[in-house]
């Protein structure tokens, strides 16, 4: 094991470099002193994973840069183009807190905006807090987000959170099907066990009419031994708390074990893609009937063809995405937080400061976001850090999400059983 | 009751899943003695070919036989272009290179195809099969009886045809084969082409299943894995009997084991592959005494 | 005459550690927080150099070490209030320990059967934690304190100063004993168990428990490796312990040079900042540039970036005159 000085040396220098290289330009630093900002210019940060099990989810990285790519087309955001610095962090921990600590060190950007997942965002929460620089509107459904804002107050979720959802549901079947047998399938990690519980607090006293919960694995190739769990149990009800790929095979697998429970599938699967998938795979019956929630448009479901929202939508992806799967309903969904990202930074004015923002951010009240459902209102106060709160339940019939109720608002529910 | 016929049928319909994939498996390692990391990439990869060509307005069949072409044509290469260089390296250069093929594969079809899930196009009916109180697809079925007729034809090859024949001598005994004429390259390079077919196929038939998209085989893998030692590295067989076993198995200590539950099949498939390798590496079907590495 | 190769050695060692040093302030708090990662990550290498180019074992599945060694921080400092000081010493011999009674298998099974096995184990290893949700919190993961530099050192560095010099001073002394004990007896039986075992075993050298030696060896340098990162990451969680991690060790040990000790360093570089890199090549697919990089340096330079050094060293010392060898 021996080497000659050049290696040794080389070794360091490789080292040195190497950090260098990873240094970008500097951003410029506003004369307020919040860094990030000039009157041309102001640089947000993020992290989606683009590489490894969870590259699916990059492509809301895309539908945010999409949509500032548009806006900034269109004059920018009081004057400044946003500048969004979005890296790749593999959904790691690790590697999203370093990546983080670099786009607030060196990048200097002056807010993060729509980081994604619960364990990375759970992992750069505390270091942002300290900071003081806003972590806004990220990308997970966690309760976290809106319940601990006490302790960080620099951090806001956005789209509606898994447990008020689930809640909504145990609501509706308490309404009309007391005494169900209830099944419930759910993916064995943070965001599976998030429904779960929000389930289990929705029934309360009830909650013994759970008589099964079967998880699976996102390794798992097929749910198929679960399902068939879950029908032995006796149940009639069955609950799908699962990503869209294993949301299809639940769906199609049931129909072919001829089980036909009462589905409620939750909000994360609740797309033409996945319908149509299951719905190949083993017919109408699998997905007829299915109740789900949603809050956004489908870009999947013909209906909106029309709509404005839509067109704007197909016109963006059209324009910065080209050759994109356009029926992918993260891209919308996308573009909605973006929507209220600018809608912020609107609001905040020309003499912004990370303070102001993240005040606008606790006093948002956004009742025109284009990519939401209408009537849909993207709203916060110091004390109610959720902004989406409301869903509409819907029904899957013959290929058509169809409504059934009014939009319904969790937000009376999360001030009684998420704090 | 019925729930235990019920596990046992989805466990061999799940074990005809592994069995496919498996079947590549032991056509490679039987070829160079090589584990071959990238093959649920490579079969996932061809599926996304055969799903592009039907996307296209191919008939279904038609699509499927000329992936089988094209798999066959790009397992060549591969093993030309990547593993031909590094054929006497250490073991280790092998196992690399196959695992940086395994990341290239997936972020290429991550590239092209996106990461949506996608149904995929199948021959057989989707009304669902009720035998007593039963239920099954008719894929099920498709994937054990295609799985069955592929080991019998590559049975058939390597035991009743000289090129069969000249391929398990290349591999078994190299230098000799070429004395005797063998051109030992080509056939590993065959080997791999074979393997590539088969896992084009595995794909095919198990993207109704389970859907298409670029993960799609990362879970399977490590099962075929599993399956293929159960049954025996270098026996097609045992390949098939593995995963049919290992999917029932699993199935069962899933549903009646507490302790076990679905969180830890991947647990268990390592402590087979584990305990196999260690104790009868042959696995159930496979000559004892065989030593490659 | 004084060896040329030892002084050579000593004074690369100089330079390095005076680099080492010196950085912290050089470079911006980021800077020092992502070369703490590279000391954790080259310990852990490290214990694969040692594991797979000495001893011959190839193991795809170190990442359930540095999960093993985070978690046994986390679950210490967070349910017991163990200092990180002692729990990183815990996690070490813990992983240590485990790593024996795993080497105790190991080292009964052939060359890639051990491959197989071990990534069996690197994809199995989240939902193992998983399972075990009673100790691991399950896939929520657990929080760790934030790092702070102990009383005494607070006002001269800040935690990310502190971290790093724990962490490299670790590495350091980790290195300093690995690169001592494979001076000694155990390094002269894994280099000849290693060139010709048959040989060495009519020497009375016993193959599996070198073999197993090593293996606990490289299990505990794991174990510290992910303490360490657990430390700065300040969060464990399932999810991140998967495939992933234990690949980017094997291509770290085997892209900086599994013949030498030094490649542990530049591997951990690599693994560190490739990622970046990738990423600047091209948004859409970090994960092909990394696939890529992985068949060329194998097609091309197997000996990895330490052994592409030492031909072209050797090859200058071949062709230009030293002073030491002609004399004037």
């Amino acid at each position: 094991m021996k080497l000659g000085v050049r290696q040794l040396a080389l070794a360091a220098l490789a080292a040195v470099f190497a950090l260098a290289a990873t240094a970008g330009p500097s951003a410029p630093v506003g004369a307020a002193g919040d860094p990030g900002l000039s009157s041309t210019e102001i640089v947000l940060g993020g992290t989606h994973p683009f590489s490894g099990p969870a590259s699916a989810y990059g492509a809301y990285g895309k539908g945010v840069e999409a949509y500032f790519a548009y806006v900034n087309d269109h004059g920018g955001v009081n004057g400044r183009k946003i500048t969004y610095k979005d890296l790749d962090d593999g959904y790691s921990p690790p590697q999203a807190v370093q990546l983080v600590r670099q786009l607030v060190e060196d990048d200097h950007v002056f807010a993060m905006f729509n980081t994604l997942g619960t364990p990375v965002n759970t992992a750069i929460r505390p270091y942002l807090n300290q900071k003081e620089v806003p972590q806004l509107f990220v990308a997970s459904g966690a309760s976290t987000w809106g319940r601990d804002s006490a302790k960080f107050p620099w951090t806001i979720g956005w789209q509606p959170n898994y447990q008020s959802e689930s809640i909504l549901y145990a609501q509706n079947l308490l309404k009309e099907h007391p005494n169900a047998k209830i099944g419930v399938l759910y993916q064995n990690d943070d965001y599976g066990q998030d429904y779960l519980d929000g389930l289990n607090k929705g029934l309360g006293a009830k909650k013994n009419l759970i008589v099964k919960a079967a998880s699976y694995e996102v390794t798992d190739p097929d749910v198929s031994s679960q399902i068939a769990g879950l029908k032995a149990a006796g149940a009639d009800t069955f609950f799908i708390f699962a990503t869209p790929k294993f949301s299809s095979q639940a769906l199609a697998i049931a129909a072919q074990q001829s089980w036909h429970p009462t589905i409620y599938l939750n909000n994360v699967s609740s797309s033409q893609t996945t319908m149509r998938a299951a719905t190949t795979a083993a017919g109408a019956a699998a997905t007829n009937g299915v109740i789900t929630t949603l809050y956004s448009k489908d870009p999947g479901d013909p209906k909106w063809a029309a709509d404005s929202g839509m067109k704007l939508y197909m016109e963006i992806m059209a324009k910065y995405v080209p050759g994109a799967d356009t029926a992918n309903g993260y891209y919308l969904n996308a573009m909605g937080v973006a929507f209220t990202m600018v809608d912020a930074l609107t609001k905040a004015g020309k003499e912004i400061t990370r303070r102001k923002l993240m005040d606008t951010a606790e006093h948002l009240r956004e009742t025109n976001n284009p990519f939401l459902l209408p009537g849909i209102v993207v709203e916060t106060t110091p004390s109610m850090r959720f902004p989406i709160t409301q869903e509409q339940l819907v029904r899957y019939d013959n290929g058509q999400f169809k409504a059934f109720g009014p939009l319904v608002d969790a937000r009376a529910l999360i001030g009684s059983e998420l704090r | 009751m019925h729930d235990l016929a019920q596990q046992i049928v989805s466990g061999l319909a799940t074990g005809s899943i592994f069995a496919s994939l498996a079947l590549a498996l032991v056509l490679i390692y039987r070829s160079m003695g090589v584990i071959n990391f990238a093959q649920g990439e490579m079969a996932m990869f061809t599926t996304f070919i055969a799903w592009q060509l039907v996307q296209q307005g191919l008939p279904i069949w038609a699509a499927f036989a000329l992936t089988i072409v094209v798999a066959f044509v790009g397992g060549v290469a591969l093993e030309v272009v990547l593993i031909r260089p590094v054929e006497r390296a250490a073991p280790l250069t092998i196992v690399i290179v196959t695992l940086g093929l395994l990341i290239t594969l997936n972020g290429l079809a991550g590239l092209f195809w996106g990461y949506v899930v996608k149904p995929f196009p199948t021959p057989f009916p989707t009304t669902p099969i009720h035998v007593g109180s039963v239920s099954f697809s008719a894929q099920d079925i498709g994937i054990i009886l295609v799985s069955l007729a592929a080991l019998g034809i590559i049975t058939l090859f390597f035991q009743k045809t000289k090129l069969g024949l000249a391929m398990r001598a290349a591999a078994l005994y190299p230098d000799e084969s070429r004395v005797l004429g063998i051109r030992v390259s080509r056939m590993l390079a065959l080997g791999w082409g074979l393997a590539a077919v088969m896992g084009a196929i595995s794909g095919i038939m198990v993207a109704p299943v389970v859907f298409l998209d670029p993960n799609m085989m990362q879970g399977i893998i490590v099962y075929a894995f599993a399956a293929a030692v159960l049954g025996g590295i270098e026996s097609p067989l045992g390949a098939v009997i593995g995963g049919l076993v290992l999917g029932v198995v699993l199935n069962l200590l899933g549903t009646y084991v507490e302790a076990i539950g679905t969180d830890l099949r991947l647990g268990v498939a390592f402590a087979i592959i584990v305990v196999v390798l260690l104790f009868r590496p042959a696995g159930l079907f496979g000559r004892v005494g065989t030593q490659r590495v | 005459m004084m060896s040329s190769p030892r002084i050579d050695r000593r004074i690369g060692i100089a330079i390095v550690a005076l680099a080492i040093v010196i950085l912290p302030w050089v470079l911006p708090a980021y800077g020092s927080f992502e070369l703490t990662y590279v000391g954790a990550y080259a310990i852990a290498i490290l214990g694969l150099v040692i594991l797979t180019g000495l001893s011959g074992q190839i193991s795809l599945g170190h990442g359930a070490f540095l999960a093993v060694g985070g978690y046994t921080v986390a679950i210490l400092g967070q349910h017991a209030g163990v200092p990180y000081w002692l729990s990183i010493c815990a996690a070490g011999v813990i992983c240590g320990l485990l790593g024996l009674a795993i080497g105790l298998v190991a080292s009964r099974l052939e060359g890639v059967y051990l491959a197989l096995s071990t990534f069996a184990l690197a994809v199995a290893t989240p939902s193992i934690l998983k399972h075990f949700k009673g100790l691991t919190g399950g896939s929520g993961g657990i929080t760790l304190p934030t790092i702070a530099a102990p009383g005494a050192l607070h006002a001269g560095l800040s935690p990310e100063q502190w971290l790093y010099y724990l962490t490299w001073a670790i590495a350091g002394l980790l290195f300093f004993v690995a690169s001592s004990l494979l001076r000694g007896r155990i390094g002269r039986s894994l280099r000849a168990l290693r060139d010709n075992e048959v040989a060495a075993v009519s020497f009375g050298v016993s193959p599996s428990y070198y073999k197993t030696l090593a293996f606990g060896w490289s299990a505990a340098y794991a174990g510290i490796a992910g303490a360490l990162v657990a430390v700065a990451t300040a969060f464990v969680s399932p999810d991140s312990y998967g495939f992933a991690v234990s690949l980017a060790l094997v291509t770290g040990a085997v892209l900086g040079g599994l013949d030498s000790l030094w490649g542990a360093l530049i591997g951990a570089v690599i693994i560190e900042f490739l990622p970046l890199w990738a990423q600047k090549i091209s948004s859409a697919a970090p994960s092909i540039v990394y696939g890529l990089a992985l068949i060329v340096v194998m097609l091309f330079a197997p000996g990895g970036i330490a052994g592409f050094f030492r031909r072209v060293v050797v090859d200058l010392r071949r062709r230009l005159p030293t002073h030491s060898r002609r004399p004037l």
